[in-house]
């Protein structure tokens, strides 16, 4: 105990002793505190307890006395009482004894973990901010709205980093794509597999079904992404994109001069395969939050299986199935390599869907470990920024919505 | 009546059109990953390209490291919160505020995770941290653990939550002090649902590759060092799949099956321990 005490302190130690902080604001200092702090946690949980400490002399119990009169039960302190969760019992053995130096050690260990979560939160902003200092300087706004024209060919020129011009317009165009496209895709089949869980299986296939679509989320980005590269974007090649370009070509969504196969079309539909799992757990969460009695009534009143599915359920579980569809949006908008890998990868605009293009995500992860300038990493940065406030205010809202349903407020409003 | 069997028909349908790509990536990881896999892959580091043979043996090692540093970071700051959210701020506003910040860290895309790391740990050149200012697994690894604690901390304090107040009391009734109870009777009655939390965490980020594109970087030679740059099984993947060559394919394939299997035995191990209840019987 005493060894490994000692064999932890010299291995931080050493570093330490070598230490000199950085200048003021730099972001080392809170990662070697970081470390610094759950290693203390961890030694905390091997002391040995202090039950030898313990007062011989048992106190005479005083709970019955002290308990509150019955009136007074519902005074706000007991209500918080009652809501922090402490009984009479616990909080009278809480406040007894002498450990109470290392209780509060505890909890501010805690308490600081929790914070942690915060500080990493404001972190990651506050980098996001900083290194992208440089762009924001220059191009401002104008960033996401405006491009340069080419003197010649009156061509606008999206993304040149030799010449130092920027915009992040046709990254925003390929992630609205690729995202509603997706959503396209996998709304329908989200909803219509939870319908099917929820109301329709039977008992036996209800379990290894819901395991199954559960597995479709833990299937890492980077095998969807190996999939589609070898699988998907050849079949969609040789069979889908001759097809559409054939009946739909008129509408000018299927133009036919990419070869290749990649592109919007095929990013949406790995993307749709994607987020469903996501869609659908929480569709058939909220599904499963519809009372009981509504399904009765709407049954007792005649209805058949599908209106009682119509009425009693969907109705009432709307607002949530929009959440879990907005929370399906915020992670295709965020995903990376997937798309990455069958999007193609050019900076351009397309009215195709067939044609290539580029996401926020993938200019990112394609081009960040080389960039070619520090206004081509800051312009990056920049577009990872964008990124962040968009799925935090979209995952913000989804949660709400969903919050509102499993609640059950919106659906008593009925 | 009719549009009733039309419903059922196309939710049956649906059902079948999402289980079908499962079936298919499953049949072609396979199919093509078990053909590539021999000894070689787990024992050999990458040949130079065009040149036939080799293994990933360094890319497995490198995610283990990489995965060891992201343990290290996000499952003591996630249980700790976690452990705060249960037992010391329930009810506050404080909690509710964190619980929400974990949810928003859940939510950011893993390349804004990549970007942060670089900016913090790749980017800033301090003279006397030798350990900042390149690529390396550090970075890495500071990126996956992040990814980690909103996971780790929602589900330990659902754990948590499920241990009955009664044992928390008798522990200080036997006059045991707080953070020992907590440690030693609350969170280890809890522990297996915070390991299948973890699990859960460790699983996910696993795979994630975009975080280590500008982190980690990858390495084609075998190195295990904290302080350079670092192969990882999702990276070597990548790296494989958009190569010419065929076999450099087969070999994205044989690490896709790798990876996959570990994963879902992952998943199926928390599986199985959630629904033998292990939690269920304490209420």
């Amino acid at each position: 105990m005493a060894h490994r005490a000692a064999c932890t302190l010299w291995v931080l130690g050493r570093p330490l002793v070598r230490l000199q902080w950085g200048k003021p604001g730099d972001s080392c200092e809170f990662l070697l505190v970081c470390i610094l702090f759950f290693i203390a946690v961890t030694c905390l949980s091997q002391l040995p307890g202090s039950l030898k400490c313990v007062d011989r002399t048992v106190p005479e119990i005083r709970v019955a006395q002290s308990l509150p009169e019955p009136e007074a039960v519902h005074s706000p302190e007991h209500q918080a009482a009652a809501v922090a969760g402490h009984s009479e019992i616990r909080r009278y053995l809480l406040a007894r004894g002498n450990s109470a130096g290392a209780d509060r050690l505890f909890k501010v260990l805690m308490t600081l973990c929790a914070i942690s979560i915060f500080l990493i939160v404001a972190l990651i902003a506050y980098q996001l901010v900083d290194k992208s200092q440089m762009n924001w300087a220059r191009s401002g706004l104008k960033f996401f709205y405006t491009a340069v024209k080419d003197p010649v060919t009156g061509q606008p020129q999206y993304w040149d980093p030799v010449n130092g011009n920027f915009s992040a317009i046709p990254f925003i165009y390929g992630t609205l794509v690729t995202s509603f496209l997706s959503l396209f895709f996998a709304v329908p089949l989200a909803v219509g597999v939870a319908v099917f869980l929820t109301e329709m299986c039977p008992g036996f296939l209800r379990a290894p079904l819901s395991f199954l679509t559960e597995l479709l989320a833990a299937i890492p980005s980077i095998i969807y992404g190996l999939w589609a590269l070898f699988i998907l974007v050849p079949l969609l090649r040789q069979y889908a994109n001759p097809v559409l370009n054939k009946t739909l070509g008129w509408t000018g969504l299927f133009g036919s001069d990419n070869p290749t196969g990649l592109g919007y079309l095929a990013s949406g539909v790995i993307l749709a395969i994607m987020v469903l799992p996501i869609i659908s757990s929480l569709t058939r969460e909220v599904m499963t939050a519809v009372p009981q009695s509504q399904r009765e009534a709407v049954l007792a009143l005649g209805a058949t299986r599908w209106e009682m599915i119509r009425m009693g359920v969907l109705r009432n579980a709307r607002i949530g199935i929009v959440g879990a569809i907005i929370l399906g949006l915020g992670r295709a908008l965020g995903e990376t390599m997937a798309v990455l890998m069958v999007i193609g990868n050019t900076p351009e605009v397309h009215k195709s869907l067939l044609a290539n293009g580029a996401t926020m995500a993938s200019v990112i992860a394609n081009e960040f470990a080389e960039a070619f300038s520090d206004l081509h990493r800051s312009a990056l940065v920049e577009i990872g920024l964008a990124l962040f406030v968009v799925t935090i205010i979209v995952n913000i809202f989804a949660q709400l919505l969903i919050w509102a349903v499993t609640r059950g407020t919106p659906s008593r409003a009925h | 009546m009719v549009t009733d069997h039309a419903v059922t028909a196309l939710a049956v349908l649906a059902t079948i059109l999402v289980i079908l790509p499962l079936a298919f990536i499953f049949g072609y990881l396979l199919i093509k990953g078990a053909s590539s896999l021999n000894l070689n892959f787990f024992i050999k580091v990458p040949v130079p390209e065009g040149e036939l043979g080799g293994g990933m043996a360094n890319a497995i090692a490198g995610s283990g490291v990489l995965l060891g540093i992201a343990s290290l970071i996000g499952v003591p700051l996630g249980i700790g919160s976690g452990i705060f959210l249960a037992e010391f701020g329930r009810g506050t506003r404080l909690a509710n505020a964190v619980r929400f910040t974990a949810d928003v860290l859940n939510g950011v895309p893993s390349i804004v995770m990549g970007v942060t790391a670089y900016a913090l740990i790749v980017f800033p050149r301090v003279r006397f941290l030798p350990f900042l200012g390149h690529f390396s697994a550090l970075a890495g690894g500071v990126a996956l653990g992040i990814m980690m604690i909103p996971t780790v901390c929602r589900s330990t304090e659902e754990m948590l939550l499920m241990v009955p107040h009664s044992i928390r009391e008798a522990a200080l009734g036997l006059g045991v002090p707080n953070w020992r109870s907590t440690l030693s009777i609350t969170v280890k009655t809890a522990s297996p649902g915070i390991i299948t939390g973890c699990m859960l965490a460790f699983a996910r980020v696993a795979g994630e590759t975009a975080p280590l594109l500008f982190t980690a970087l990858g390495n084609e030679f075998w190195s295990t060092s904290v302080n350079d740059p670092i192969a990882a099984l999702p990276l070597q993947i990548f790296n494989y799949s958009i190569s010419p060559y065929e076999d450099q394919h087969r070999m994205a394939w044989g690490g896709a099956l790798v990876l996959i299997v570990l994963i879902v035995l992952a998943v199926s191990l928390v599986r199985f321990v959630t629904s033998r209840g292990v939690l269920k019987g304490n209420s």
